[in-house]
């Protein structure tokens, strides 16, 4: 069946035209259509618009067919603007919000001959761990349908691990891409900060946010990014840096290698099966000739409360033009200008994202400022800071991505150990503005398990080359959920 | 320990124009508590002579030509808005 | 008691540039509503601003004009509050390192010069525009939305009303010779807002101020501030409190009135905009953009008085509007008498175009053919009165003056013979006036002088038939 080949395998048929585009965006959208009875990542299936653009690339002559990625089926996450089609950030605010306008990444994704399918669920405005926080629906973990798919690009990781589609885009401002890659068994990058056009990313924390690709293979991911990356003068935090050819970094020799392990990623709080997978996978990198030394990133403990106070800072100031009158929900039978105000953004909005609209405003109001606000920004200096006194030695950094496999449905992370070590595994590369990817790295109590790998500013090719090199060192992405046995 | 009193909430919430009835406040302030004794850690760290970190990239001078271009159309922009008359947005007075 | 005025004013100026400060949609004044606009402005989800470079260089020349240090490194704040007009709920302004600072312009009034000094000026977008009706609702249009502004702050140093009309006088006409803005009060490309305080003389600290707005023309600053210290003054003698509040003037009664301000509270929670990049000025990019700065108003003035011979009076006047100054100087440059060219740009132009409500750019009159008539003049071709014909014609029709003389028949008659046959026919006439005239009244020349213009139609020299009218009567 076409829905389980891989990119590569799909990509032959279709340049020899065994396979149309439209055959295959056909059996994705009936793929989608059953598969997303359980799972439910998708908010939006885009069928007619769908089946329109694989009919024009279809007409395409030979000569005209770009690239790798050519009449692939991809998911966008639903805080990623798409002209013409709904974008609802899983936030009631937005549940009727068509966009006029292009953002840039997917203008790229469509410039490359991708078949956008439809939109993907997340957590409200992508504020949270879980996806629980869409306002419209839950996302199920394709591995075990009792727990949810990580967050808050869930929709996204969880419509690549059941096979719905091979690409999907998410976002990442805190861990929001790698977390529910690893909680999904895929493979998830967060680019440098600046690498990919934020133009068309519905803002939560300017400073932190990154679009990244989630995908099945290390290849795929690799690919992807180097569509989606670049400069682009609609976003003036985009960087001018070349984009390499990330495809040539996956040579499979990591030889020489030097690997950081903090400590502190693989200490308390991390759950026991989690940490024996990931001390495999380092022994892996070890076997093909790496060097791994452990070492010590201070700073990185205080990333948590450093990310709250910069992102929630962030999204209040990002989050204030949602007032009900432009666009966006708009109460009934407001009497004067406050009520609309206050209405709108108290029944548009979820509580995760008004908890946090108050917190930002608190920290950012008078005689908070100072203490918290700015005292946040140093210490996201010594953080950054931190990360490039180890890069002065070291190729890059790894550990688990979550120190856990992924929560039950409901379930709320009481012990603070967890909670902390889980914090401290992604928010600090935001802080810094660094890449790291997650790959699949084995199973705890059957669920997967995410390796991270992050490197310095604009080194993803040297994360591709690491993911690689392990990835086809061993057999786990070629593991599928049993949700998928089925097909 | 509580930080945050339900008028509080009620103070900040009226900056962020978020609805916040007294049972809602009270809600409110237990999480926000939550979340600033989380902070608290940060006054361990000595920040003296740092500077704070605003752009995670040192990206200087990124300027456009002062050349018009994408101008948006009217009744696109007027279809997403609730209240229109004339072109213009409709909106209750201010003053009510 | 007697109480010290205390007046500080913050300047808005619009910044006359293509595109908008942070979106390239067009920015221009007068466009059908919400024609002028890009989704940044909309403050639509997903976009970002971009900042114009064009901006930026207006920033730093009106700094510099202003006599400010200029940054060498600024950056950009979000400043936020909710109102209709703000689509993003926030404004991209400069808190802390705004485009220039410590500046200063000198202004001549009352007879006195005096420094005001500029606390800073940053730059900002501007906010949309709302339409208020009487129907309880408002309309927003935000062509206006994202136009380029400099906010002028001075420091707390104007004392009189005057004072205050005279310092934006002068800013205005600095402004509009860097040519960064129209500086147009009535299109809202100039605006000002007055903070007003009094104290006692001697007294060090300042009494609460309070702030007036809606201030649509300099008189109207001038009256407004007259009429706050005398309310606030009022107040202090009967043992009042002055409150710390917004007023707006009424033009109507002349009066301040409070401005009702709904949820005035507020409080800006200032960012540094992550969106947007620090701007770093090298020393090209400053000495570039000093380059293009022009001869401004004082330098001219003092040009004008020692190098034209010009009074003061003429010199201020002259240097008002850069139109007037650049026009004047061409004229000279085409050769014409600078005194000569002064009385009339302030004299017969200057009535012209406020009779006929124009500029000096909406005539055919060009310094050009303003020079050639006023050489005309010099040389005798024709009279001062004669000219005021001529220059009808010109600042109607245009073209040339010489030609137009020529054409017209309105050549001076300065030919002897000519001059003598005329006056012979008068006097013949007018006996009794040459008899007047012997019995020592004066007066009988200015008539027969008179009667000689008339039958010239205006064209006889009049030095000249003065002149030889006594020389003929002296004959009789």
């Amino acid at each position: 069946m076409v829905v389980n080949k891989t990119a590569s395998e799909l990509q032959s048929l279709l340049h020899s035209r065994e396979l149309s585009v439209k055959e295959l965006t056909e059996a994705t959208l009936k793929n989608i259509k059953e598969t997303d009875k359980s799972i439910q990542a998708f908010l939006t299936v885009t069928e007619s618009e769908a089946l329109a653009a694989a009919e024009q690339l279809d007409n395409l002559s030979d000569d005209q067919r770009g690239g790798a990625l050519f009449g692939m089926p991809i998911g966008i996450k639903d805080n990623i603007i798409t002209q013409g089609i709904k974008t609802t950030c899983a936030s009631k605010m937005l549940e009727n919000f068509v966009p006029v306008y292009e953002g840039t990444v997917t203008e790229k994704v469509k410039e490359n001959g991708m078949v956008v399918v439809g939109k993907l669920n997340m957590d409200e405005f992508a504020m949270g761990s879980t996806t629980e926080h869409s306002a419209f629906q839950k996302t199920l973990n394709p591995w075990d349908l009792t727990r949810v798919p990580g967050g808050s690009s869930g929709g996204s990781a969880a419509a690549v691990a059941a096979g719905e589609v091979l690409f999907s885009l998410g976002t990442d401002t805190g861990g929001s891409v790698r977390q529910p890659a690893a909680f999904c068994g895929v493979v998830g990058m967060k680019p440098t900060y600046g690498r990919v056009s934020r133009s068309g990313l519905v803002a939560f924390g300017s400073s932190l946010d990154q679009i990244g690709p989630i995908t099945k293979t290390v290849e795929d991911n690799a690919m992807l990014l180097g569509a989606i990356a670049g400069a682009d003068y609609r976003d003036a935090s985009s960087s001018e840096k070349p984009v390499p050819d990330f495809k040539k970094s996956l040579t499979g020799d990591i030889k020489g290698l030097k690997v950081a392990v903090p400590a502190r990623y693989l200490g308390e709080g991390v759950q026991p099966e989690v940490r024996n997978a990931v001390k495999k996978a380092i022994g892996v990198l070890e076997s093909l000739g790496a060097h791994v030394d452990e070492v010590d990133l201070s700073y990185s403990r205080y990333a948590a409360p450093t990310y709250y106070v910069i992102s929630s800072a962030e999204a209040s100031s990002n989050l204030a033009r949602f007032d009900g009158i432009r666009y966006g929900y708009h109460p009934a039978d407001a009497k004067n200008l406050n009520e609309i105000y206050l209405r709108a953004r108290s029944e548009g909005f979820g509580e995760e994202v008004k908890k946090r609209v108050l917190y930002g405003t608190y920290a950012l109001s008078a005689g908070h400022h100072d203490d918290l606000y700015e005292r946040a920004q140093r210490v996201r200096a010594l953080i950054a800071q931190d990360f490039q006194s180890v890069f002065a030695d070291y190729d890059v950094i790894v550990g688990p991505t979550s120190a856990t496999n992924a929560y039950k449905l409901g379930e709320t992370i009481k012990d603070p150990l967890t909670l902390y070590a889980n914090d401290l595994l992604t928010t600090p590369v935001n802080l810094a503005g660094i890449p790291a990817i997650s790959v699949p790295c084995g199973f705890a109590e059957g669920l997967p398990v995410g390796l991270q790998i992050i490197g310095n500013h604009f080194e993803e090719a040297m994360l591709y080359k690491v993911a690689h090199a392990y990835e086809q060192a061993t057999e786990f992405h070629k593991q599928t959920p049993p949700a998928q046995e089925g097909n | 320990m509580s930080n945050f009193t339900k008028e509080d909430v009620q103070y900040y919430a009226n900056f962020a124009r978020i609805d916040m009835p007294d049972a809602e406040a009270e809600k409110y302030a237990a999480r926000l508590d939550t979340l600033l004794g989380f902070s608290d850690r940060l006054k361990e760290v000595d920040t003296e002579n740092v500077e704070g970190m605003t752009h995670p990239l040192a990206i200087t001078n990124v300027l456009r030509e002062d050349t018009p271009a994408d101008v948006l159309n009217r009744d696109d922009m007027l279809k997403s808005v609730e209240d229109h008359e004339d072109g213009f947005i409709k909106v209750p007075n201010i003053l009510d | 008691m007697n109480f010290e005025t205390i007046v500080g004013l913050e300047v808005h100026v619009e910044l006359k540039t293509d595109t908008k400060i942070f979106s390239p949609a067009p920015a221009h004044f007068g466009a059908a509503p919400n024609m002028n606009i890009h989704p940044t402005d909309l403050a639509y989800p997903g976009t970002l601003p971009t900042m114009n470079k064009q901006a930026i260089d207006f920033g730093m020349k009106a700094s510099m004009a202003l006599n400010c240090d200029v940054a060498r490194v600024m950056n950009f704040d979000r400043k936020h509050y909710f109102y209709p007009d703000n689509p993003k709920a926030y404004q991209i302004s400069q808190e802390d390192r705004p485009v220039g600072a410590n500046g200063w312009i000198e202004i001549e009034v009352d007879g006195y010069k005096k420094k005001i000094r500029i606390e800073r000026v940053h730059l900002e977008e501007d906010a949309g525009k709302l339409n208020h009706s009487d129907n309880g609702y408002s309309l927003v249009d935000l062509n206006r939305q994202g136009t380029p502004l400099i906010e002028i702050v001075t420091e707390a140093d104007i004392r009189t009303p005057n004072e205050a009309y005279a310092f934006l006088e002068k800013l205005k006409a600095i402004i509009q010779y860097t040519g960064v803005s129209d500086v147009r009060m009535e299109e809202g490309s100039l605006r000002c807002d007055a903070n007003i305080s009094l104290r006692p003389y001697g007294q060090e600290q300042f009494g609460t101020k309070t702030e007036l707005k809606n201030l649509n023309s300099f008189n109207f600053v001038r009256r407004g501030i007259a009429n706050e210290v005398e309310r606030q003054e009022k107040m202090l003698l009967a043992g009042e409190k002055i409150v710390q509040e917004t007023r707006r003037y009424d033009e109507a009664t002349g009066q301040t009135v409070l401005m009702r301000i709904k949820g005035s509270a507020n409080d800006y929670r200032f960012i540094n905009d992550p969106d947007l990049s620090d701007v770093v000025i090298d020393q090209d990019w400053m000495d570039r953009v000093r380059a293009e700065i022009p001869e401004l108003p004082d330098a001219r003035k003092a040009r004008y008085v020692s190098e034209l011979d010009l009074p003061a009076y003429d010199a201020h006047v002259l240097t008002l509007t850069k139109e007037m100054s650049d026009f004047f100087d061409e004229t000279v440059n085409a050769g014409a008498d600078a005194k000569l060219a002064s009385n009339w740009l302030m004299g017969e132009v200057s009535a012209y175009l406020n009779s006929a409500g124009k500029e000096l750019g909406d005539t055919p009159l060009t310094p050009a053919n303003l020079a050639s008539m006023i050489k005309l003049i010099s040389d005798g071709t024709i009279s001062s009165k004669i000219a005021k014909k001529v220059f009808k014609e010109l600042a109607e029709n245009g073209g040339d003056a010489a030609t137009i003389v020529k054409e017209k028949g309105l050549v001076q008659i300065s030919d002897e013979g000519t001059l003598r046959k005329v006056i012979g026919e008068i006097l013949d006439k007018n006996e009794q006036s040459i008899e007047d005239y012997k019995n020592g009244k004066d007066r009988a020349v200015g008539f027969l002088v008179g009667q000689v213009m008339k039958a010239t139609k205006g064209q006889a020299n009049p030095p000249m038939v003065n002149k030889l009218l006594l020389d003929e009567i002296s004959k009789r």
